[in-house]
């Protein structure tokens, strides 16, 4: 049972400092995302074009780990039926599916110069998209199940189901032929690009961390007001 | 109530699994290794005869000292290798600004009984490898030096 908290006990977490490091990450991003295309030179095949490598990689890095992170509370939630776990499963889910979105887009904006098309039906991009209208399904079956207990249960299922797709994803170009190439790492990757790809891959990251994290306060007070409703619907307290 | 509902919550994880399992199986059980985005020229030519005038994607390398660009007439021919077999392509327009000798490409066509590969659609494919032009390499460049000298 999910247990129902009289609004007392119910202690929606404050924004504390919050506000600040999200100016820091933000400044952050866009100092390395700067220090990236002002280094880097031009790559011998793509030329400038190379520079979309710093925002593709890190949205699709950082969209499977905030999926990750929906998968910890979506099981969480099940295992201790906590409300406040299926709220953090949302938060992340909301802005995993931001950076899956990203990911598609920017992948679009770099296949169209690069390999000719806009957009190719292999099994990385057709993964990725399958992964994406799972998270746009989760988030409208939020909006569509008014009964809170039913509808963290069913989320949490759509969010597991959903954050599985995440290692098919990343392996899709080892196991199956595709039209994206399979994963770079530091030995085919010239230094100079790949320092600049992990300081945005930070940057990504401390902005995933600030984003998910105010939207988990909005989730909460939301639910607060909801459990506020409720008692004094039942004649207050 | 309370107690009912603690007692169903093994029962709900249970049939989380079960329907995530199934689901999964479903979408990528039947999936297997031949899943392909294209076919690579050994196995277009293994085909034989059922190779012949159906639509497919030919994968592979564009073979050096293959490429011909006919500037007036748009078209442009080369040779995609997979190291074992080779397979003549001709295609018309312009390729994709990242088309050279040694590239990876996809094509999209009809592979004719003449043994020339009709391609109505050309990728390139990128490898992982990233890297600043050598010294005496200009980036980009190379495309504009392959269509020049290899033009009429």
């Amino acid at each position: 049972m999910v247990s129902r908290e009289p609004p007392s006990s119910w202690d929606p977490p404050r924004q504390g400092r919050w506000p600040w490091f999200g100016a820091f990450a933000f400044l952050f991003l866009v100092a390395s995302q700067t220090v990236a295309i002002v280094t880097s030179p031009p790559d011998r095949d793509m030329g400038d074009l190379e520079k979309i490598l710093y925002v593709h990689v890190p949205a699709a890095w950082i969209m499977s780990l905030t999926f990750a992170v929906v998968m910890f509370y979506s099981l969480r939630y099940l295992w201790k039926g906590r409300e406040t776990d299926d709220l953090a499963a949302a938060s992340a889910a909301e802005v995993g599916t931001l950076f899956n979105g990203l990911t598609l887009l920017l992948g679009m904006l770099w296949g169209k110069p690069a390999w000719g098309v806009w957009w190719a039906w292999d099994a990385r991009l057709t993964s990725t998209l399958v992964l994406f209208l799972i998270f746009v399904g989760y988030l409208s079956l939020r909006a569509f199940v008014d009964e809170p207990e039913r509808r963290a249960q069913w989320s949490a299922a759509v969010g597991i189901l959903g954050a599985i797709n995440v290692p098919i994803v990343y392996m899709s170009v080892r196991w199956w032929r595709t039209l994206h190439q399979v994963q770079s790492s530091p030995d085919t990757v010239a230094g100079i690009y790949v320092l600049s790809l992990r300081a945005n891959a930070f940057a990504f990251l401390f902005v995933m961390i600030y984003l998910v994290r105010r939207r988990y306060e909005a989730a909460c007070l939301d639910r607060a007001a909801d459990h506020a409703e409720q008692d004094a619907a039942l004649g207050g307290r | 109530m309370t107690e009912s509902k603690s007692k169903r919550r093994p029962w709900v994880i249970a049939g989380v699994v079960a329907v995530v399992a199934v689901f999964g199986w479903l979408l990528y059980g039947g999936l297997d290794k031949n899943v392909v985005f294209f076919l690579t020229p050994q196995e277009l030519l293994a085909k034989g005869t059922a190779g012949y005038d159906v639509p497919v994607r030919l994968g592979g390398q564009v073979k050096p000292g293959t490429v011909k660009w006919d500037d007036k007439t748009l078209r442009l021919t080369f040779e995609v290798t997979d190291g074992k077999s080779d397979v003549a392509v001709q295609s018309s327009g312009a390729p994709p600004q990242m088309f050279r000798d040694g590239m990876g490409v996809v094509v999209e066509g009809r592979f004719g009984r003449d043994h020339v590969f009709n391609s109505t659609g050309l990728m390139v494919k990128h490898s992982n490898e990233y890297h600043p032009p050598k010294p005496g390499e200009k980036p980009q460049e190379m495309y504009k030096t392959l269509i020049k000298g290899s033009g009429s």
